[in-house]
């Protein structure tokens, strides 16, 4: 029971960076277990072509279902496919990433195998009686720390925290065909839509750009996408306040109801630093705030402050940006 | 349509938490407690389809000590029918232990629609409402957004990171909801007291023996105090060389 499977998770046909962090989190138990990581990716027909970088990253096997019911995702079908194959090989553990579509699975097959999961990990260390896994409650401010005794382990691990390692294991490829028909799911996904413009998403940037009220006004969000775009690996965020008013769509807020992100640097335009946000992205690894008020909460929090208008301010520091990039 | 809202007792999230002589639990004096914010919607959603429809009935469920009953009377106040407490000392932290009890006691009800918050917003998991569907053999359709019906289809739109899906299944069906679906309703006088008289059913949890233990419960590092580095577009050139030269994120 020492090897594990990872959910090697993909969108529209691409590999996301999701799913090489899956199998991260997967090599440290396998590694610990003395066992070996199997990558399983679903797609339609040529998902098949990610299993090179999958091994590439710590993959010993890569286990490719390609099926036209996998075009979107399928989550009936997938996880049915995941429980089958922890049945019916040697696994002690599933390992997928905390993104949307990882908590949606995760569960699924937890409850599949009759067993619970430790969901939303930032680290886990692996012990003879089970994982011991660290998971943020409380929006950030309390973290728990539970032990899950129950085999095999299945374990979701929080976007950025198993970072995608280059550890060539020259992976071997299987195939496998669906253990579950899908074309007879219940759930059917009809369309997956981009819900904005930014090439990159929440999940993934290094790098957040995120605005909020100080803004003004929408068509003011064009500061912001100007300094992501100066970045290049960055995305943009909005506050509640501002999803709310409808400046930009519910799927970019950051915060205790919306997306929870720890990027390498965030950078906070016109946010006051309500709790609501600061639960989102507290965790960032390197905070800069740039704010009309000096007494504003964010300012407690941010590793560097520029007090002024953000208006003024933005297009100075993507030209900025711009140079130090050239 | 008979619709299920599974709801959890949380506390207050705007103060500084501080941790139990246990260890194992934040300490609750003075915190205040509301339905958890996702089980909110969750509500208000339900309410919403039986006020539309005008017909049905919307039964709130929670598992908990005595302590639920005020949250589960809250739920009724913004206009749930009748209501369940599973009775059970405390919120295990394992989400299979959570799911198998509210599954039993939702298996027979005879429900077309069973509604969660996507997560507790305190233990924040987010897995029993996948959980418990498994364990009733019913589809699930997590963390949406948006929710229609089309006949008997219901139609939702789930959120990704940057991206969203559009999504189909027949009821009955579980669903857990995400923000954006609906901002829940003050409770009014009148239903407040109505509320006092709708009746609360309380019986006790059948819960299987628990595989995940919480060790412990401790706050976080504090992050070092914020700096301000200076003030307007005078400050970029040195915010640009901290970011080199420091925290080396340019």
């Amino acid at each position: 029971m020492s090897n594990i499977l990872a959910f090697a998770e993909s969108r529209g046909g691409e590999l996301r960076r999701a799913g090489l962090e899956a199998v991260a989190a997967a090599r440290v138990i396998a590694d610990a277990k003395g066992g070996q990581v199997h990558a399983m990716i679903f797609g339609a027909a040529g998902i098949g072509k990610h299993a090179a970088v999958l091994g590439a990253h710590g993959a010993d096997v890569v286990i490719v279902v390609e099926h036209e019911g996998f075009t979107h995702n399928n989550p009936e079908a997938v996880s049915g496919s995941i429980a089958a194959k922890m049945r019916s090989g040697d696994f002690g553990g599933f390992t997928c990433a905390a993104s949307a579509t990882g908590k949606d699975i995760a569960p699924r097959v937890a409850a599949k195998l009759g067993v619970p999961l430790a969901s939303d990990a930032t680290a886990f260390t692996v012990t003879a009686s089970g994982i011991t896994a660290t998971h943020p409650g409380y929006t950030g401010k309390v973290l728990q720390t539970v032990t899950l005794t129950a085999i095999p382990a299945v374990v979701s691990v929080r976007p950025g925290a198993f970072l995608p390692k280059e550890n060539a294991k020259a992976g071997s490829v299987e195939s496998m065909a669906p253990a579950v028909d899908p074309s007879a799911s219940r759930v059917k996904i009809t369309e997956t839509a981009t819900g904005n413009t930014a090439k990159l998403d929440l999940g993934e940037a290094p790098v957040i750009i995120s605005g909020g009220r100080g803004l003004k006004e929408a068509a003011n969000f064009k500061l912001v996408e100007d300094l992501a775009a100066a970045f290049g690996n960055a995305a943009v965020g909005a506050t509640r306040a501002v999803t709310d008013d409808g400046w930009r769509p519910h799927s970019d807020q950051i915060g205790q109801t919306g997306r929870l992100v720890s990027p390498d640097l965030y950078v906070a335009c016109g946010i006051s630093g309500a709790i609501q946000h600061l639960a989102g992205m507290r965790t960032s690894k390197t905070i800069v705030a740039i704010n009309k008020d000096k007494d504003a909460p964010i300012f407690k929090l941010a590793d560097y402050g520029i007090v002024g208008d953000v208006l003024a301010i933005l297009p100075v520091l993507t030209e900025a940006v711009k140079k130090a990039k050239a | 349509m008979k619709i299920a809202v599974c709801l959890k007792r949380v506390p207050d999230m705007d103060v500084r938490f501080k941790i139990a002589p246990s260890g194992k639990a934040v300490d609750e004096t003075g915190l205040k407690f509301d339905i958890s914010d996702f089980d909110g919607y969750a509500v208000e959603a339900a309410l919403q389809i039986k006020e539309k429809l005008n017909a049905g009935e919307v039964v709130v469920i929670s598992l908990g000590g005595d302590v639920v009953q005020e949250t589960l009377r809250k739920a009724m106040s913004m206009g749930a029918d009748r209501a369940v407490q599973l009775k059970h000392d405390g919120a295990p932290v394992d989400s299979f232990a959570v799911a198998s009890a509210l599954a039993a006691e939702l298996k027979d009800g005879g429900y077309d629609l069973i509604m969660f918050g996507r997560m507790s917003i305190d233990t924040a998991h987010g897995a029993v409402g996948a959980i418990a569907a498994e364990l009733l053999g019913l589809p699930c359709v997590t963390a949406i957004s948006k929710l229609e019906f089309d006949g008997g289809q219901a139609k939702m739109r789930r959120e990704l990171e940057g991206a969203y899906e559009l999504v189909e299944c027949a009821l009955p069906a579980v669903v857990t909801i995400d923000e954006g679906i609906a901002r829940p309703r003050y409770p009014s006088l009148k239903g407040i007291m109505a509320a006092k008289k709708k009746p609360l059913e309380s019986k006790p949890a059948q819960l299987p023996a628990e595989r995940l233990a919480l060790d412990a419960m401790a706050l976080p590092p504090e992050r070092s105090a914020g700096r301000i580095i200076g003030e307007g577009p005078d400050a970029v050139p040195e915010l640009v060389r901290l970011l080199k030269e420091e925290a080396k994120v340019l």
